[in-house]
């Protein structure tokens, strides 16, 4: 049994922290290039059933990792349609699965976002004579410093989530164990103080990438009003 | 030439009352009214910003594109975007579709005209009140549009920034754009009104020169709001 904080020396530990960034900050950016002009385009477009397409993207803003686990899971088994390219059990398996879970977050979040500055916007563009993406595209760059948060608010529900991640990824050792399965992995099997040391790395690896964004936005925010 | 335009019979649900007017090219025109008014939406009806809910309008020029494109509009409270001054011109001109290469060439051009060439690069959200204005202006002076609105122009503005912001009217003025501009100060009305519109409860009670305006207004309200308002002068 290992004792926190002597399990810190182990380069097995920093493998697990390093996978963990890797799977999760892919998914946010995956998420982000979809999610971001998703959400600017829904706030800017009126179309029929446009409200419940809002509804139904917050409602999926508090979609359970273990059902998305699942379905990507049925997805991309041996037997799925997704089988034929052998993602299961791998990090690829788990960044679809947590790009899946994040999606609706992101895009939900620029959604309102968005809305909320096209108010502000609309007549001016309007009267430059911008429409519909360009707008929405328009709208969107220029709250980019707002977005921050919104990008993070993803990143934080994928770094903090085990459900989907054990259930695509298997948690294996070296291949797709990351920090949240390892400290689910770790609490089972009665290694308290690993599983502890574990979700304290987590806790500061989430504030420092936050921190580093946060720190950014601000500099950027001075810089252009 | 896109003007005249011409509102016939327009109405806006209780805020403007079914009005006839026509705009021609030439001399400057001012809406003068209280607030409430109506002057705000009669601007965005003309602008093409809010559609008439009875009447209709229209340019002498009969195609929509070139008519967007030959009339601008700024606002009582200018919304910049969060890049330097000199990209939000080129914004406006990229979006008429100005080609690229002639684009900056253009936009520093119009800032020239408004006196901020040195504040180019400067991020446009961190100027001054009176700064942003004179921006949009350019903003609007870019395409050099043959007519352009402006709604209260230097409402929010101190004395100081009232004068610049004129002074770029007064040169639009003169280079040939027929200026049409909202305002409920009369002293602005006069440095700058050739003809003045008097828009009271969403209705024209006047149309005159301006200088017949200040000096015998015909309608009772017209000669209270006058009087009214001079204090504010």
């Amino acid at each position: 049994m290992q004792e926190f904080p002597g399990v810190l020396a182990e380069a097995r530990l920093w493998q697990i922290v390093l996978l963990s960034l890797e799977v999760s900050l892919s998914a946010v950016a995956l998420a982000a290039a979809a999610g971001l002009p998703l959400g600017a385009a829904l706030a800017v477009a009126r179309f029929p059933g446009r409200q419940a397409v809002i509804v139904l993207l917050n409602a999926f803003m508090g979609l359970p990792p273990v059902v998305v686990g699942l379905a990507i899971y049925l997805l991309l088994s041996r037997a799925g349609p997704l089988g034929a390219f052998g993602l299961l059990f791998t990090p690829g398996a788990m960044v679809i699965a947590q790009t899946v879970l994040i999606l609706p977050i992101i895009a939900a979040l620029s959604r309102q976002a968005v809305e909320d500055a096209w108010r502000e916007y609309e007549e001016q563009l309007r009267s430059l004579g911008t429409r519909g993406v360009q707008a929405a595209l328009t709208v969107l760059w220029d709250i980019r410093f707002s977005l921050v948060t919104v990008v993070l608010a993803g990143l934080g529900r994928a770094a903090a989530e085990v459900g989907a991640v054990i259930i695509v990824g298997g948690n294996i050792d070296g291949v797709t164990r990351v920090m949240t399965t390892a400290i689910a992995l770790e609490t089972s099997k009665g290694d308290l103080p690993l599983a502890l040391g574990l979700g304290v790395v987590l806790i500061s690896v989430v504030i420092i990438v936050n921190a580093a964004a946060f720190l950014i936005k601000e500099a950027a925010q001075r810089r252009y009003g | 030439m896109i003007l005249p335009l011409m509102l016939d019979r327009v109405a806006y649900r209780e805020i403007i009352k079914p009005l006839t007017l026509d705009i021609g090219a030439g001399p400057s025109t001012i809406i003068l009214g209280a607030n409430g008014a109506g002057k705000s939406v009669l601007m965005r009806l003309m602008h093409g910003l809010l559609s008439p809910t009875s009447g209709s309008i229209f340019w002498k020029e009969r195609d929509a594109s070139r008519v967007r494109r030959l009339q601008a509009m700024v606002f009582q409270r200018p919304i910049m975007l969060r890049r330097s001054a000199l990209a939000n011109v080129v914004y406006a001109l990229a979006v008429a579709g100005v080609p690229a290469a002639e684009r900056e060439a253009m936009a520093r051009a119009a800032l020239a005209e408004v006196g901020l060439s040195q504040l180019a690069q400067r991020p446009a959200r961190i100027l001054s009140g009176g700064e942003q204005q004179r921006l949009a202006l350019a903003r609007a002076w870019a395409l050099h549009p043959e007519v352009i609105f402006l709604d209260e122009p230097t409402a929010s503005l101190d004395p100081s920034a009232t004068r610049e912001v004129e002074a770029v009217i007064r040169a639009f003025d003169a280079a040939g754009t027929k200026v049409v501009m909202a305002t409920h100060n009369l002293g602005q009305a006069r440095r700058l009104g050739d003809e003045v519109i008097y828009l009271h409860q969403g209705r024209v009670l006047e149309r005159t020169s301006a200088e017949r305006f200040f000096s015998q207004p015909a309608t009772a309200e017209a000669a209270a709001f006058i009087k009214g308002e001079l204090p504010w002068v």
